[in-house]
This record gives structure tokens, C-alpha cells and sequence, in this order.
């Protein structure tokens, strides 16, 4: 079982809710980045993804697309971003979902890329744009390096899509909580409820939610309904907009900190 | 014999398939299943027909180039697409994709577009049918097709600039996939070559095989025999696609694909996949894409921004490694000159894409001594005349 798994059970254990944190590796810098993570991880962050920059980026908001453009001007490649997480790992034992598009990765080589990522410490990893018909060579290369696959579920998903991601995935199943692209949003969208109960009737897998989640009240009303709730464009921002700032980590934890008030007495 | 269809995955040996965002699976899935049905339907098939035939102006002429040939020593034949109403072989896929979202109930379209001529087109069809239409257009192309943004405009289309990246059409490709992902419902994204995930390489191809079916009727009528080289303009690659299929079994038939060779070898300097390109992923496809070391797209350039994309269809890549198609490539500088030659020789000012198709016939030509050539004439020069202008000002005097 990898670090993803251990942490799922913890949280059922103690009878918590995990905070699932991404963001890009590279903005603004890869130096940067474990610096970052720590920040984050101090917040109470219970699982890191980190977003591999790609020059394409068709599921992304303005926001990510943005950061991903920072990172790839800053140099960072899907080598790099396996450095930066062996530098991580060094220093802590949180888990660790590598978040990327296809391309680079078939660049790299799905078997030697598995093998690097388990190496670095990476628990598992989540691609974007590959459907799960496409997927076979890639989920043999990843399990057969112990690294867990994670799969997106969405609200336009019929039922045979949704055991076909339940089937793939391991570790916990990625619910896109609406139609569209990455990005921070007002309010929850009525799609998420009745996902959560399709996937659930497929699956035992842990759920978390992603796509617009940014504030403590999102946090606290999907608590109620998953295991695990993701926050990506707006701790992006965070770091966009105090890239020059020394502040920049304090802030990080502190957001995160917030954000977990949102699950009350299960943070 | 080739096999003439994709499998059921949408695969043409390793390439195509489905790479989109899980949001994306279930209404590419709907899309399949109605195309497949309406593709059998002999209703919409007649609908599609007669408005091919009325509104479009199908068939299209084979003309016999007297003057270049004499001049070159081949026969060659021009496929004259660029006589079709909107002055491309474009409007072939849209009115099949445009009745088809009709019967799927979508009233939405949304399309991407390069050198406009798919972006003029779509606006047309939408026109026709009464649906709201978004055309997404990098912001570089609507600088270097201003004329085409207006008549996208002029026909009730909303033309977004997309400012994103190279500010061509792969970014206004990405902006429409992003569109897409978030309305999803009421919306049909009406792609413009055979790219992005199955089934578009097969239906878009399959609305564009007309052009080989007729041309390949019309030489037979002509010279009493099949063509010896058929060339075609390469950027995603539907109006190749669309004369190659109907000579795929006709073994000794070549066929030339021509890609944009830009101004230089070097990676960003040209768009010629073949040339430094290596399989991977990008916008729904698995095919030959230009990227770097690390998997990132590269940037690409051509003076003709329809062939200016990092990518080539999947059943090309196909017919690539088959070697059942050749494929080459043709300077901005060579795609120009040969514009000016069809231009003085025959009357006809072609798109700068149909350019590259004519100036590799052109190469050839001397060495093809009383063979037959067959050039497709994707579309016409209208749109490209700031180009011209900017490329041949010793006739810009006044």
C-alpha cells in the first residue's frame, strides 16, 4: 500500500477529512517549490499534488495555465519535477500524487517514468487527458512500480464510464465537482451530490473533490459527502500573486489552516 | 486493401484514439453513436447531398492546367475546391457536422479556426441553420486573416480572440476544448480537420471523401485512366485525406502530402511534422507532433497559418508508416512563387495552403514528363491577398 492508502485509512481511523493541496512544481521556480510544500504541509495538508507544467494545458483555467507558463520559463521539465519531489521526500512523508498532462509523460517513457517516480518517492499519479480505454499500458507500468492511479470522475460521466474510472483507479477516485476548466468558483455546483452517490454505488474507493474549491465553507459542505476535498487554483493564486514576497510560505500555511477550519471537529 | 475505417476505438494502427478530459468522454461517446446512425441514415445523407449540390456547388470542376503543363511537361489537373461557396473545401465537413447537431438537438456551435477559411465556413452553415456560433482564433491568425474575421462577423458569428500561447491555432483549438468542457450540454464543437479524438479523424475525413470520389470519376472520364501522383496541403490534413481516400487501394497511385517547411529546419521555424516530429499527444490525438526533449509542444510557423499546427492527423501518421503515402515539405518562399506562377499561368490565385500542394507538383513536374498529376486546389487566394501584398510589392506600386 502506498503512502495515499495509508493516509485514507488514517483519516477513516480518527474519523477525519483530508485536505488534498496542488500546485504547479516550477512557479516560480523549481528551487522554490519544496519550500512551498512544507509551507503547505504545515497548514495541514494531507496530500500534495504536484502539477507537471505542460505548454497545452486544455483542462486548465486561466490561473493554472498561467503558472504552468511561469514553470516551463523557469525551466522546469517532468525530470526536474521528479528532482523536486526526491527533495521533498527527504524531509517529510506526505503523500505525493504526481498531476500531469499525457504528453510529457509518454515523452519520458511510461515504464522509466514509473520507475523514477517510485524512486523519487511519488505515490501515485493522475493524467489529465487519457481516457481509461486509453490507459492500460500506463496502469501496468505504474502499479508494477507499486505507484497508485487515480482517475478523474465527472458529472457528464454515465455509469458504465464511472465503473470503468472505479475500476482503473486506486488509492481514492477524483471527482470533477463541475463541467468546465480548473478554477476558483463562488459557489458548489448541484452536480456534485448526486456524483458523489453515482461513484459510491461503483466503488469503496475514498472520493475527493476538486475543480473551484476555495474557501471553508466549500470545504465544510463537501466534508459532509467525501473523504477528501482538493484546493488547486486558489492556493495557485496565492503564490502568483506573493511570488516576491517573503511572506509567501507563512501565507500558504495559513490559507491552508483556513481552509481545514472548514471540516470542524474533522479536521 | 486498406482498411477503410479506424477500430472501434478509433485507432488507425497506434494512432488517433480518445485522449480528452473525462468531462469530454460522454458527449464524444453521444457524438459517435449519432454520427454512426446518421452516417447510415439514407435521409440525411440525401439532405447532405443536396445542399452539397445546391448551396455548395458540388461537384466541383477537374480542370486541366493547359498552360502549366505545357510549360512543365506533365498533365496536370486541378481539383478545383476552391470554387465551393466560402472558397474552400471546408464547407464539406461543416454542413455534415452542422445537420448533425441538428438532429442531435444541439443549437451551439462553437469551432476553432486558422487561416479563418473553417472559421468562415462554420459561421455560413450556422447562418443556414439558425444556431448561435463562437469561432475561437488565435489572436496572431486574426491579424494575418482580417478579411476572413470580418465575414465570420458579417455572417453572425462571434469571432474570440485567443491570446494564449502562440496566439495561432493550436491555442484557439485549446480555447475551443476549454469551451467545450464547460458547456458541454447544449453545445457541439464542430472541428475543423481530422484531429482531436475519435470519431472526428473518421467523420471529418469521411464528409471530405467526396473529393476523391469525384476526382477520381472525373480523371477517369478525362484521360481514361487514374493519375499517376495526387498532391495535397498538409496541416491537420482533411482536404488530403479527402482526395487520398478514394486512390488508397489503387496501389499505383502516389500519393504526396506537403507540409509547411516554413522558413527554416530548425525547431518554431516550420510546421513539417515529419521533420523533427515524434508520436505523442496533443488535443485528443495520439500522432506525430513537433515538441522538444521534455514533451512540450513546440511552436511552429508558416506564412500559411492552416498549415501552421504542431500536429498531423492520426490516419495520416497511419499512411506514413505504411508508407502508402509520401509525405514532403515546401517553403514559405516556394509556396509563394508557385501561387504567382498558377496565378499568371492559369488565372487561378490559390490559398498560400493549395500553394504548397502546387508548388510540389510544380518540382516534380519537369522530371514527369507526359505523366499525370493531380493537385487539389483546397481553396482560393481571397483571404490571403494582405499576404500577397506584403510578400510582392514591387506590384503594390501605385
Amino acid at each position: 500500500m502506498t503512502r495515499i492508502g495509508h493516509l485514507f485509512e488514517t483519516l477513516a481511523r480518527q474519523g477525519r477529512k483530508g485536505l488534498i493541496a496542488y500546485l504547479t512544481v516550477g512557479d516560480p521556480s523549481p528551487d522554490r517549490t519544496p519550500a512551498l510544500v512544507e509551507a503547505l504541509v504545515r497548514g495541514g495538508a494531507d496530500l500534495i499534488e504536484l502539477g507537471v507544467p505542460f505548454s497545452d494545458p486544455i483542462a486548465d483555467g486561466p490561473v493554472i495555465q498561467a503558472a504552468g507558463e511561469r514553470a516551463l520559463k523557469a525551466g522546469t521539465t517532468l525530470r526536474r519535477v521528479l528532482e523536486v519531489a526526491a527533495e521533498i521526500r527527504v524531509k517529510s512523508e506526505v503523500p505525493l500524487l504526481l498531476f500531469t498532462y499525457l504528453n510529457p509523460v509518454v515523452r519520458y517513457g511510461l515504464e522509466q517514468l514509473a520507475r523514477d517516480a517510485a524512486a523519487a518517492g511519488i505515490d501515485g499519479c493522475l493524467l489529465t487527458d487519457a481516457s481509461v480505454e486509453e490507459a492500460g499500458d500506463y496502469v501496468a507500468a505504474m502499479h508494477r512500480h507499486g505507484l497508485d492511479t487515480v482517475f478523474l470522475a465527472a458529472p457528464t460521466s454515465t455509469e458504465r464510464r464511472l465503473k470503468l474510472v472505479a475500476q482503473y483507479s486506486t488509492g481514492f477516485v477524483y471527482l470533477v465537482s463541475r463541467t468546465g476548466v480548473t478554477g476558483e468558483r463562488e459557489s458548489l455546483s448541484a452536480a456534485v451530490t448526486p456524483l458523489v452517490e453515482a461513484v459510491r454505488a461503483v466503488t469503496n474507493l475514498p472520493l475527493a473533490v476538486g475543480f473551484g474549491i476555495s474557501k471553508p465553507e466549500h470545504v465544510a459542505e463537501l466534508g459532509r459527502q467525501v473523504e477528501a476535498v482538493v484546493v488547486g487554483s486558489a492556493i495557485v493564486r496565492l503564490i502568483e500573486r506573493n511570488a516576491d514576497n517573503a511572506s509567501l510560505e507563512i501565507q500558504l500555511e495559513s490559507f491552508v489552516r483556513e481552509l481545514k477550519r472548514g471540516f470542524g471537529a474533522h479536521a | 486493401m486498406m482498411t477503410p475505417q479506424p477500430d472501434p476505438r478509433g485507432h488507425f494502427g497506434p494512432y488517433g484514439g480518445r485522449y480528452v478530459p473525462e468531462v469530454l468522454m460522454a458527449p464524444i461517446e453521444e457524438l459517435e453513436t449519432a454520427y454512426l446512425a446518421a452516417r447510415d441514415d439514407p435521409a440525411f445523407q440525401r439532405e447532405l447531398a443536396e445542399l452539397l449540390s445546391t448551396y455548395a456547388g458540388r461537384p466541383t470542376p477537374l480542370y486541366f492546367a493547359r498552360r502549366l503543363s505545357e510549360q512543365l511537361g506533365a498533365r496536370i489537373w486541378l481539383k478545383r475546391e476552391d470554387l465551393l461557396h466560402t472558397g474552400a473545401h471546408k464547407i464539406n465537413n461543416c454542413l455534415g457536422q452542422a445537420l448533425l447537431a441538428r438532429r442531435m438537438g444541439k443549437r451551439r456551435i462553437i469551432a476553432e479556426t486558422g487561416a479563418g477559411q473553417h472559421g468562415v465556413a462554420t459561421a455560413t452553415v450556422c447562418a443556414l441553420l439558425g444556431f448561435d456560433c463562437v469561432v475561437y482564433m488565435g489572436e496572431e491568425d486574426m491579424r494575418r486573416q482580417r478579411l476572413n474575421v470580418f465575414r465570420m462577423r458579417m455572417l453572425g458569428a462571434r469571432v474570440v480572440a485567443v491570446t494564449s500561447g502562440s496566439r495561432t491555432l493550436k491555442d484557439a483549438i485549446s480555447e475551443a476544448m476549454r469551451d467545450w468542457v464547460t458547456n458541454v450540454g447544449g453545445t457541439h464543437y464542430l472541428l475543423g480537420s481530422v484531429l482531436g479524438a475519435h470519431p472526428y479523424p473518421m467523420m471529418v475525413r469521411d464528409f471530405h471523401k467526396i473529393i476523391g470520389e469525384e476526382a477520381r470519376r472525373q480523371i477517369l472520364q478525362a484521360e481514361g485512366r487514374l493519375p499517376d501522383t495526387i498532391f495535397a496541403c498538409v496541416g491537420g490534413g482533411s482536404n488530403a485525406i479527402g482526395i487520398f481516400h478514394a486512390f488508397l487501394n489503387d496501389k499505383a497511385v502516389e500519393l504526396v502530402g506537403v507540409e509547411a517547411g516554413g522558413r527554416g529546419s530548425a525547431i518554431g521555424e516550420h510546421a513539417a511534422r515529419y521533420r523533427g516530429g515524434a508520436p505523442g499527444v496533443l488535443q485528443g490525438s495520439y500522432s506525430y507532433v513537433l515538441q522538444d526533449d521534455d514533451g512540450q509542444i513546440a511552436l511552429t510557423h508558416s506564412v500559411s497559418a492552416g498549415l501552421d499546427y504542431a500536429m498531423i492527423g492520426p490516419e495520416h501518421a497511419w499512411l506514413h508508416d505504411q508508407n502508402r503515402a509520401e509525405y514532403t515539405a515546401v517553403s514559405d518562399a516556394e509556396a509563394l512563387a508557385a501561387a504567382q506562377l498558377l496565378s499568371r499561368t492559369e488565372g487561378i490565385i490559390p490559398a498560400l495552403e493549395s500553394a504548397h500542394a502546387v508548388a510540389e507538383a510544380v518540382r516534380r513536374a519537369p522530371s514527369a514528363h507526359g505523366k499525370i498529376l493531380l493537385v487539389n486546389v483546397s481553396g482560393r487566394g481571397d483571404k490571403d491577398i494582405d499576404i500577397y501584398r506584403e510578400n510582392f510589392p514591387e506590384l503594390d506600386q501605385s
